[in-house]
């Protein structure tokens, strides 16, 4: 299969969407003739023109006005820069992006993708740095994509458009350079459903985005003592596959959740504790939950490389469960 | 005089619209103080020459954005009524299907994109529907409808500028009700005329009485047709006075009882226009009396139809959601 970068495989599919659909307009900073901060863009603008705009420095202008265009007939696909930045258009995320579908009865949809360019780089520090997924799934009415590779970049991407809820779609900003093989022509990777990266009987390692990479180190380790590990890419955060976690845990008796966020109040913890209530009389040992210390992301190098996921580390802590 | 030549059919709508609104929002106050409304309520009593100045030259397929005091704008938008008092009572026949209730009060079907619980929530959602207008080169314009105390958030300035680097099909209508909640706006609020923003945002403006419905329909046309011949985004800032407290029950403690029935004896937009078109010989005391009459039984029908509606379903929780 041919091998391209999480970044180009976004690229191919905004163009195949935008393409078929004349509806589907992007806005953001920094588009149009940077090609989006991180290059995900390029390209975009010489062939969809006026459909491709740059905004001004709003965010809720951003949100809110890709909300309004929605309600009134268009797909739009808005660009927040830096994940972190959604704290500023916020209102318009929960308050009326989320809501409007519900509170109107039902008397319309919100078409809508953000885009969100998530997690740690090399010491963008604190406003810069953060995964904040879990925020989301404490929100009815939206739906959060957390893609780990290339391949599952454009299959999620092409989803989100094509859903008429609006989905919050967070991409790794390291993953970007990231390749790897993605199939020719036309697919879709279904939101909602997880995918097991990995078959294993011995314990389940639950994770999504950048952390996959840090799952299969750990999965590696635990292999050198013997113990075989499942990995489940969860793909999607809201709302996420019970059935695919519960079915594992059946058959592995361990749970391990590993994200590059704060663990305190983290998907994990919601899996965590979707898990004890509905299977703790399956499960062997005590769940584990990996994610980063409750402390803003720090700048400076050994600081943030302590704020960092350690594949040793969480590969002891699992061993110590045997 | 005015300037305009106002047609029998004109000056019929702009009295049944005003009407409507008036006795609409009566009735809502006095089954809420009954204890029959759930929730808030916010009414737009006074105001009513604006809705209907503006949304009488509007059609389905123009947007408004409203707010938290929307009843006005959802009813001079042409919503049917009897699902907009069934949705207040929060009954399962309402608009929102009794997930709504006042303050989120919308008719997609006539273009009314929703009343609005966060103050400053709807200017962003104005100008992206006048986005959608633009891109898909349609005729059409979005209208925010706002007080004066949004005019401080940012969501105001944002959308604003926006609407004006993009050259927006949006107007912007601002009901200078001097009350930004319990606030005297003057208190808050750099600036005496909110209309003077718009220069920040190189965007024409215009003040008008907002208690005369003459003026406001005047001046909206005016933006109308600044608007459609594609210049971009206007203000219309229309000056008035919430007559009613900030929502019903509001002790009101900011204020005299003396002052607002003041206005409301000498400044009501609905005595007004009755007093100019039965000097100007306009319309007959016996036009305005059937108008009232024809109000009165659609306000008695949508009353009953809340009344003897159900109210929703536990089991419907979790119903349009997701699609």
């Amino acid at each position: 299969m041919r091998e391209i970068t999480f970044s180009q495989a976004t690229l191919e599919a905004m163009a195949e969407e935008m393409r078929l659909d004349e509806d589907i307009i992007v806005m953001g900073e920094d588009i149009v003739r940077q090609g989006g901060i991180f290059g995900q863009f390029k390209g975009l603008p010489a062939e969809f023109g006026e459909r491709i705009m740059d905004t001004p420095i709003s965010e809720t202008a951003i949100i809110g006005a890709s909300v309004g265009a929605a309600l009134a007939g268009l797909r739009p696909v808005a660009d927040m820069h830096y994940a972190d930045f959604l704290g500023v258009a916020m209102d318009e995320v929960f308050n009326q992006m989320a809501k409007i579908r519900y509170m109107f009865g039902g008397q319309t949809t919100v078409p809508m993708v953000i885009r969100a360019p998530d997690g740690l780089s090399l010491s963008a520090a604190a406003q810069h740095s953060q995964s904040i997924e879990a925020w989301f799934m404490n929100i009815p009415g939206l739906m959060v994509v957390t893609p780990s590779n290339p391949a599952d970049a454009k299959g999620l991407l092409k989803s989100a458009i094509r859903d008429n809820n609006p989905v919050i779609y967070f991409e790794n900003k390291i993953l970007y350079k990231e390749k790897g093989p993605v199939p020719d022509g036309e697919y879709f990777v279904p939101i909602g459903k997880a995918k097991v990266a990995k078959e294993g009987s011995d314990i389940t390692i639950v994770s999504y985005s950048i952390a996959m990479k840090k799952a299969y180190e750990v999965a590696d380790l635990l292999a050198k003592d013997g113990i075989n590990a499942e990995i489940i890419d969860l793909r999607t955060i809201v709302p996420y596959d019970k059935e695919t976690i519960l079915e594992s845990v059946k058959k592995t008796h361990r749970l391990a959740i590993i994200h590059e966020a704060v663990k305190q109040g983290g998907v994990g913890s919601e899996i965590a504790a979707y898990v004890a209530e509905e299977a703790v009389e399956y499960l062997d040992a005590p769940i584990k939950r990996f994610g980063a210390p409750f402390t803003p992301v720090p700048f400076s190098p050994p600081l943030e490389n302590a704020y960092r996921l350690n594949s040793e580390k969480i590969a002891k802590g699992l061993k110590d469960l045997f | 005089m005015r300037m305009v030549k106002y047609n029998k059919e004109l000056l019929e709508t702009f009295y049944y619209k005003m009407m409507k609104i008036r006795r609409f929002e009566e009735t809502v106050e006095r089954y809420f103080l009954d204890g029959e409304i759930p929730g808030f309520v916010h009414l737009y009593i006074g105001e009513e020459a604006i809705a209907s100045g503006v949304c009488t030259s509007l059609t389905d397929e123009d947007y408004i954005a409203s707010t938290h005091r929307g009843h006005g704008h959802t009813i001079a938008k042409g919503a049917d009524l009897n699902q907009v008092m069934a949705e207040i009572f929060g009954k399962k026949t309402g608009s929102c299907k009794g997930k709504g209730g006042s303050m989120h009060i919308a008719d997609f079907s006539v273009g009314m994109l929703g009343a609005n619980g966060v103050v400053g929530g709807g200017f962003n959602l104005a100008t992206g529907a006048a986005l959608a207008i633009k891109v898909k080169k349609r005729t059409n314009v979005s209208v925010a409808f706002f007080g004066d105390g949004s005019s401080n958030r940012g969501t105001f300035h944002e959308a604003l500028n926006m609407a004006s680097a993009w050259k927006l099909p949006v107007i912007f209508v601002c009901e200078n009700n001097q009350w930004a909640s319990t606030t005297p706006y003057r208190t808050t609020t750099a600036v005496e005329d909110i209309s003077i923003r718009a220069q920040g945002y190189n965007m024409p403006s215009k003040i008008v009485d907002g208690n005369d419905i003459f003026a406001v329909y005047e001046g909206f046309k005016e933006a109308l047709e600044y608007v459609k011949a594609g210049n971009g985004p206007f203000f219309l800032e229309a000056k008035t006075y919430r007559i009613k407290g900030h929502f019903v029950g509001d002790p009101e403690m900011y204020r005299t009882k003396e002052e607002v029935n003041e206005i409301y004896v000498n400044n009501n937009p609905i005595t007004r226009f009755e007093e100019e078109v039965l000097s100007e010989k306009l319309m007959t005391e016996e036009q305005l009396k059937k108008i009232r009459e024809k109000v009165e039984i659609e306000i008695k029908e949508a009353l009953n139809f809340a009344l003897n509606s159900e109210y929703p379903d536990p089991s419907e929780i979790f119903d349009d959601l997701y699609v």
